[in-house]
């Protein structure tokens, strides 16, 4: 059978053969992780189990990222269930304090995820590492709790719909671009229970983190994830970080697909996503003039150091509007290390824009840059749900690091090219 | 398993943040979950149900974060069964691990509204209308599925299989 890649890595990790699209699958998984959040309902669920050590305590992540540093006396409980929960397992990979960043920005750049790999994380955005060539899935903590326990968990085999990208990107144009408009087409449900494989001229031209982007926001269409070959940037990315061994993975030529879009960029502009569900599309044109409070930089979507570059260069020289709150957020200490050297926070602080610790803070209206009723805030992270960033009176609108730095600038959203 | 209540209808993709919002997952306790369930629909909104009742969705039920936390806030303000249109993944997944079934009706969601008396006979596969007099089928849930449900929830499989 000619396959997918869902497919094809699916089949790695069982030894069932895969003879269709719909079948179930046990698969034995090469990292498990959860977050602040998540993890004590895991460590709730594994102690019910009965179970006394992990399957493997170097294939299991614990990464308090969420409402870190800690926001409240609540909040530090959770993390101390969670540290507890490491020592006592000896978890090889614990992060908290200056080694944490928003988790899918981490592992990344730790080489703890790469290509061919199974994922499992008590977070909807693991996705993410279908950026890397990994089949990587959120699951909720019960079912990471049983991954953790046994090192293997159920799939369906998801059907899988490609969507190929054509033509030559516009300058400002990138990946947060490509994704709002492919879920801007799909619908929030159209990817439900199925695969999406992004390919095509534009991809293979684009950079391995900004495929983490496109694929980050797989879920947000309702897909399982979001898959991207390994190619020679993916492998030179994962040896980078330390990775060594890792191979080329791609879908086989001819594979069956459940659907196919295809896409020519050459007249794309930003893409913006209204309130309040990321499907709510429109090119920046058709929203400019929209007042914003606050601007956000950041999250496990548009958080690592080539987005903090972007939106550098824009607001280099440029000082943020008056009334308006710049947040940016190194999503990792390796982009906040190398947005030091660089001189990018120099550039940030002089604009008149606050500097975070790497935390996912104000994505999922944690902390950080809570809204007030009747705020509107323009943020590169990856939902805008009624409330998500505070008051249930707030709107968010997404869009890519370059739009947030115009309109951190302008106090309205902006196209960076009419910044002049 | 039989289930009788009287219905909630809330509309397409609700997202887990609407379920229960961010702020609220400080606690792995359901009960305590279950008092802010829907909090961010609408403030207070869980005082409308009373135990037993029922939860009536449209497309894509439950999208967004993959927390746990929001069908233990729906169990926890006592809503035992959901029945939608269509769900998102994860969510679909953790309230089976967590012991709160779920039905998918397709379009036939629409025969229902608010307020509605409905008996649900899963075994036989059948929503009976009380309010309308209607008889609605729902796509069968698949058998490992509802043996993991009977079997009381996937903490109680695995405890099993580390057992043997």
């Amino acid at each position: 059978m000619r396959q997918t890649l869902a497919q094809k890595i699916l089949q790695r990790h069982t030894d069932q053969p895969i003879t269709a699209d719909g079948q179930i699958v046990q698969c034995r998984v090469s990292m498990v992780l959860a977050n602040d959040i998540t993890a004590p309902l895991a460590i709730k669920s594994i102690r019910g189990m009965g179970v006394k050590q992990v399957f493997d305590k170097d294939k299991v992540a614990l990464v308090c990222d969420h409402f870190t540093p800690n926001k409240d006396i609540d909040s530090a409980e959770q993390v101390k269930v969670v540290r507890d929960f490491a020592r006592e397992m000896d978890i090889t990979h614990y992060y908290e304090g200056g080694n944490v960043g928003v988790e899918h920005a981490i592992l990344p750049e730790y080489g703890l995820v790469g290509p061919g790999d199974i994922v499992v994380g008590a977070d909807s955005h693991t996705c993410t590492y279908g950026g890397l060539g990994a089949f990587a899935t959120g699951l909720g903590s019960t079912d990471i709790a049983a991954a953790m326990a046994l090192g293997e968990t159920w799939f369906k085999v998801p059907e899988t719909i490609r969507v190929n990208f054509t033509g030559k990107l516009p300058e400002h144009v990138g990946g947060k671009d490509l994704v709002l408009f492919t879920i801007g087409q799909t619908g929030v449900a159209g990817a439900l229970y199925k695969a999406l494989e992004f390919g095509g001229e534009v991809i293979d031209n684009l950079s391995v983190e900004a495929r983490m982007t496109m694929a980050n926001m797989a879920i947000e269409a309702g897909g399982k994830v979001g898959l991207f070959a390994a190619d020679e940037k993916t492998l030179a990315y994962c040896q980078a970080h330390g990775r060594m061994g890792d191979s080329p993975i791609a879908a086989d030529e001819g594979a069956h697909y459940w659907k196919e879009m295809t896409f020519d960029v050459s007249s794309f502009s930003p893409q913006i996503a209204c309130p309040h569900l990321p499907d709510n599309v429109k090119p920046v044109e058709d929203v400019s003039n929209v007042r914003v409070d606050q601007v956000v930089l950041g999250s496990c979507t548009n958080g690592r150091i080539s987005d903090l570059r972007e939106a550098a260069k824009i607001i280099k020289g440029r000082k943020v509007a008056k009334g308006v709150r710049f947040i940016v957020i190194p999503a990792s200490p390796g982009a906040y290390s190398m947005a030091l050297d660089e001189g990018l926070l120099r550039i940030f602080l002089d604009a008149g824009a606050i500097i975070s610790p790497p935390t996912c803070g104000p994505c999922l209206g944690g902390h950080m840059g809570i809204l007030a009723g009747g705020e509107r805030c323009l943020a590169t992270t990856n939902r805008n749900f009624k409330g998500r960033m505070g008051s249930l009176k707030s709107e968010v609108y997404l869009a890519g690091p370059a739009v947030a730095a115009a309109t951190a600038v302008t106090g309205s959203i902006t196209h960076p090219g009419a910044l002049g | 398993m039989k289930f009788k209540g009287k219905t909630h209808v809330v509309g397409d993709h609700i997202d887990t943040d609407a379920i229960i919002p961010a702020r609220f997952l400080v606690t792995a306790d359901t009960a305590e979950l279950g008092k802010n369930c829907f909090e961010g629909l609408e403030e207070g909104w869980v005082k409308r149900v009373t135990p037993g009742d029922i939860l009536v969705a449209g497309e894509n039920f439950g999208c967004g974060s993959s927390r746990e936390h929001a069908p233990l806030a729906i169990i926890g303000a006592g809503m035992p069964v959901v029945l939608a249109k269509s769900y998102a993944r994860i969510f679909y997944r953790n309230a089976f691990n967590m012991g709160l079934l779920l039905l998918e009706l397709g379009d036939d969601i629409e025969r229902i509204k608010e307020g509605n008396e409905l008996e649900i006979d899963v075994a036989a596969g059948t929503i009976t209308n009380l309010t309308t007099g209607e008889t609605i089928g729902f796509v069968p849930v698949a058998p490992f599925m509802m043996e993991m449900l009977s079997g009381g929830g996937l903490v109680e499989y695995v405890k099993r299989k580390v057992a043997q």
